[in-house]
């Protein structure tokens, strides 16, 4: 390292929204870290742009209160850096990684620079194995696969948590070996977090949990080093450690906002609603750094957890994060309403990964045709709904009345179960089975003879 | 050699201060640890670099020097099966040499030096020759004859000739001399710049069709040999499933997937499944005929905007063997956006959304490269592109979609709602086109498949049947006269039992020529005997009773490519079942 010297410097040129601008630096590099200090208060930042003597810098706790003049900058050299060990497990670190349980540092196994490298495309293995969530919605229908990023679009009100503190209890792989979560929060409440924290005690998931915290009163541009903090902590588990890791992120709209404002701050051109022309790529060194990889027995699943401003899809947070990960799994208002919890919408959401993850030897022989035989059904109930809301059910075919039957017995006794409840993926297919009783065997299309045989009529 | 020193660092756009000897498009490398960069504008002594590497870490004052060369590809044997970056580094030996993440720094040569090709050589002493001449053949799969080509820029009389044997690519394989006496050494490999389209003698209008085994392209929107063609459709509508098809089951000679800023999770599909492929045609893992390009989005966003024009370099050069080479550009809004997020750090005027004002040109120089061309002595070679659009939001009035839909001719427009319906392929009938059909239409005829005639017709009830459901939805399906109601129902066979295609399924995500034919001529079979039984007073109901009517449906996945006789079977049970209504009728 030819940075052993610090480079320290009193003084800013000039201070805009969350960016620091330093002028005189010599042998400053593009993306270290700073350390700004004035009268005993401390920050971090990191470079954003050098361009002669003069770097842009972001502060991860923002500007307020900084003196232009009395500042003091500390430029260190290098990248930010986690340090990793088996020991976070069990921890819980703040959004740049300090530990803030008070349970003191954590002895360094390797320095890690945050930021990650690109897993090589041709090191990649293609992942197959499921992770069960004991959520009858997902297992079925939109399996997890160890090595996919599977996001949760959900919108304000909805029960996101609840769903993801039920995961986090409930996952389970169906191999004997370690599995680990990593939690981060992105600006969420200090409520929803202690919510959180009360799940996960009680549900006994303490043990094998890191958890990374930026809450909503916490700095907004900190945001930005909090994912990138468990993807780091994550890579290390997985790939040096062998374990199978599973991240959560939530809340990715607040990870946006605070791109859009060191953008905005920096004056540069807006792509949508304001956010930068680099968010998809932005977004994806976030999303990317999940997977499977030749030669190691770990993988990293990630569940990003959005809520999509206005429930509007097409909203640049969700269709940029669509086009990155692996599906989708959209929760519903409507249901919501009716009282089904989880609401999931099953018609909105897909697993693109799951048709490897699924059936003989994975979960049962019967599941990929259940699952399309229930996903096409239930396709056409609502296609019967609206129709029997113009002409009035009474006008409806016997047999379109016992679609409407199964849409209610598939939203009651299939999508819908305790946030406790954890089903066994046996239980999970055996309810598909029961409620597809209420249509017509003629209509089981999708399956074939000797499942209707086997499955259906038992 | 020129230099200059770094000033500015933005990313991963760099610039330097009292620049010298350095040229507009050249390679240069950064520092001690020597980053790839390549200059994209010089103004003064000032010149613009955008870095192939992540830059963290590289600071003002450090040198950059130039090489005297443009970004260029290499090009000979050894480039078949092989994973590569955007600009061209081979991702196999970077694996070996830095473990599963790609870190920085790394420059092993695109083609490996120690690879032994056996070496036909075609040639002699004394003989002249030009671009393009074949200097010799390897055998470089079981799949592919790579033919050594004089390098287009490269002429003269042969002064000395190797002996066909076995040589590494380095090798010196033959010398020419030009008129001035000027000599020229030639490897089993050249160089050539990637923003460069290689020449070539003249553009042939295409005629034969690029078979893809996909229903609804081949018999509806098909695309010829050296067509070029466009996939839009918001995320999950199918755009990488139907790239990937047509990389598996086209019958081009060569194929070039170029993974642009998509999932490091597809590549390893692509990998994983491949080598166990066949080809149809040859029976040999398809792998032997691909090469892969891939910058994943998480990958830098310079090389890639680099990557499409290394795909298509080596495209052009395969075309310039002679072969038909299809490349699949997946996703060129990701290159557009490369080009916008450069632009942006450039602080150059943005237009539309942020793009800049030459997207529609660079998009044109694209499309443009592909084509039918007459290359050198006689030979003929195509390059075919279908690039991927990812317009955001779905909306296809986005600045990449409409530009691009002025470069294309042949339209495969993805549509959220059959998507939502699981109608895969959710290629729309009504936005899609193909301004091939005619074109090829000889193909078809050679086959003796009146495609037409079969197709108009279908295309017609389709028609039809949107208009019809419009008034559906207003007055209530049963509310149509019968007649309009049987037009729903073949409707419906065609969707269901023709233009719907799973690619996942082992016997139906091909479908020959023949097979193509025949399931479209039992369906229109079925709509013209059905309604000739309606105008016999045999109602609606009874017919789509008839167990026909599902078979139909079914007949993708029940028939194999290899079993064309069971439509003969499915014809006469059709004519029975309907001859059997009549009689229960009298
Ligand atoms: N022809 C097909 N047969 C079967 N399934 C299909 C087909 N086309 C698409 N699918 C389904 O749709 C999913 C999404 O398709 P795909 O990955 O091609 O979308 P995409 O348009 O490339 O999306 P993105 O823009 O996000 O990359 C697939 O995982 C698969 O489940
Ligand atoms: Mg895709």
């Amino acid at each position: 390292m030819d940075n052993i010297y610090q480079k320290k410097l009193i003084g800013a040129q000039e201070i805009t929204g969350p960016l620091l601008i330093v002028e005189g630096i010599q042998n400053v590099g593009f993306g270290e870290m700073i350390e700004i200090e004035q009268e005993g208060m401390k920050r971090l930042g990191r470079v954003l742009e050098v361009s002669g003597d003069r770097a842009v810098c972001q502060v991860f706790e923002g500007t307020s209160g900084i003196d232009r003049e009395k500042v003091r900058i500390r430029f260190t050299g290098t990248p930010m850096k986690l340090p990793v060990s088996l020991e976070m497990v069990g921890r819980v670190f703040d959004g740049v990684g300090r530990p803030i349980d008070g349970g003191g540092e954590v002895m360094a196994e390797f320095e890690r620079d945050i930021n990650g490298a690109p897993l090589n495309p041709d090191a990649r293995a293609y992942p197959h194995e499921n992770i069960i969530t004991g959520i009858s919605a997902i297992d079925g229908i939109t399996t997890l696969i160890r090595g996919q990023k599977l996001p949760i679009f959900s919108g304000s009100g909805l029960p996101h948590n609840e769903i993801a503190a039920q995961i986090v209890n409930q996952a389970k792989i169906a191999t004997k070996e370690n599995f680990n979560i990593i939690f981060a929060s992105l600006g969420i409440k200090a409520d929803t977090a202690s919510f959180f924290q009360r799940k996960f005690e009680e549900g006994g998931a303490i043990d094998r949990l890191i958890t990374f915290q930026n809450l909503a009163d916490s700095p907004t541009i900190e945001r930005l080093i909090t994912p990138r903090c468990a993807l780091t902590a994550a890579e290390y588990l997985a790939f040096d450690k062998g374990r199978h890791v599973l991240v959560i992120l939530t809340d990715l709209t607040n990870y946006c906002e605070a791109l859009r404002e060191v953008s905005t701050a920096r004056g540069e051109v807006p792509s949508r609603k304001g956010y930068p022309g680099y968010l998809y790529s932005d977004l994806a060194t976030l999303y990317e750094r999940t997977g499977r990889a030749e030669g190691k027995k770990g993988s990293i699943t990630q569940l990003p957890i959005l809520t999509m401003p206005n429930d509007d899809i097409t909203h640049p947070i969700p269709d940029l994060t669509g086009y990155i990960t692996e599906g989708q799994v959209v929760l519903s208002r409507e249901l919501h309403q009716k009282g089904i919890y989880p609401p999931i919408d099953i018609l909105s959401s897909l697993s693109r990964l799951m048709k490897d993850g699924i059936g003989e030897g994975q979960t049962r022989k019967d599941h990929p045709n259940l699952y399309s035989q229930l996903y096409a059904s239930y396709s056409r109930v609502q296609r019967i709904r609206s129709l029997a809301s113009i002409i009035g059910e009474d006008e409806l075919s016997e047999t379109d009345r016992r679609y409407l039957k199964f849409g209610e017995d598939f939203e009651v006794k299939f999508l819908k179960q305790d946030s406790r409840e954890a089903r066994r993926i046996e239980e999970t297919l055996d309810i598909g089975w029961e409620v597809l009783r209420d249509i017509p065997e003629s209509e089981l299309t999708r399956v074939s003879k000797n499942e209707i045989q086997e499955f259906w009529r038992k | 050699m020129g230099e200059g020193i770094l000033y500015r660092v933005s990313g991963p756009i760099i610039s330097t201060k009292k620049t010298s000897g350095i040229v507009m498009n050249e390679e240069v490398r950064i520092g001690e640890e020597g980053l790839i960069g390549e200059v994209i504008g010089i103004n003064a002594e000032e010149a613009t670099i955008q870095v192939y590497e992540d830059t963290t870490g590289i600071r003002p004052g450090i040198k950059v020097y130039g090489t005297n060369k443009p970004l260029s590809v290499e090009l000979g044997p050894g480039l078949l099966s092989q994973t590569f970056d955007g600009i061209q580094r081979p991702l196999t030996v970077i694996k070996k040499e830095q473990g599963i993440f790609v870190k920085r720094g790394a420059k092993p040569p695109p083609l490996s030096r120690e690879k032994e090709w056996k070496v036909d050589i075609q040639i002699k002493e004394g003989d002249i020759i030009g671009p393009n001449s074949i200097i010799g053949e390897v055998k470089e799969t079981t799949l592919v004859k790579h033919r050594i080509l004089v390098p287009p820029d490269a002429m003269g009389k042969v002064v000395e000739i190797i002996e066909s044997s076995t040589y590494k690519v380095n090798d010196t394989i033959c010398i020419l001399q030009d008129e001035e006496g000027e000599k020229r050494e030639l490897k089993l490999f050249h160089s050539w710049p990637v923003r460069k389209k290689r020449p070539f003698i003249k553009r042939l209008p295409p005629e034969e069709i690029l078979f893809t085994g996909q229903r609804v392209i081949d018999s509806i929107f098909p695309i010829a040999k050296g067509g070029v063609a466009a996939i839009p459709g918001g995320f999950g509508t199918g755009k990488t499933v139907t790239q990937h098809s047509l990389a598996k089951w086209a019958d081009a000679d060569i194929i070039i997937y170029i993974g642009c800023g998509e999932r490091g999770n597809e590549m390893a599909e692509v990998l994983e499944e491949f080598p166990k492929l066949k080809d149809p045609r040859s029976g040999k893992s398809i792998m032997e005929r691909t090469i892969l390009i891939a910058n994943t989005s998480n990958m830098p966003v310079t090389a890639r905007e680099s990557s499409i024009y290394t795909g298509i370099t080596i495209g052009e050069y395969f075309r310039d063997m002679g072969y038909d080479v299809a490349i699949m550009a997946d996703s060129t809004s990701r290159w557009a956006e490369a080009l916008r997020e450069i632009s942006g750090r450039m602080e150059e005027m943005p237009a539309e959304r942020g793009f800049p004002a030459y997207l529609g040109s660079r998009l044109a120089e694209f499309y443009e490269r592909g084509g039918r061309m007459e290359v050198a002595e006689g030979r003929v070679g195509s390059v075919s592109i279908i690039g991927a659009v990812s317009p955001p939001g779905g909306d296809f009035s986005e600045p990449v979609t409409t530009h691009t839909k002025h470069f294309i001719r042949a339209l495969w427009a993805l549509d959220t709602e059959l998507a939502y319906s699981r109608h895969y392929p959710a290629i729309s009938w009504t936005e899609s086109y193909s301004e091939y059909f005619e074109e090829i239409i000889g193909w078809w005829e050679r086959e003796g498949i009146d495609m037409e005639n079969l197709r108009n017709r279908v295309m017609g009830i389709l028609m039809e049947e949107s208009h019809l459901q419009q008034i559906a939805q207003l007055v209530g399906e049963r509310a149509l006269p019968e007649g309009e109601r049987l037009t729903l129902k073949v409707a419906e066979l065609i969707k269901e039992g023709f233009l719907q295609q799973n690619a996942l399924s082992k016997v139906d995500a091909y479908c020959s020529p023949k097979k193509q034919f025949r399931m479209l001529k039992v369906i229109l079979d079925f709509g013209e005997t059905a309604r000739d039984l309606l105008n016999e007073g045999i109602p609606l109901f009874k017919i789509i009773e008839l167990p026909i009517f599902s078979e139909i449906k079914r007949m993708g996945e029940d028939i194999r490519n290899d079993e064309i006789d069971k439509f003969d079977k499915l014809e006469d049970k059709l004519n029975k079942e309907f001859e059997e209504l009549r009689k229960e009728y009298g």
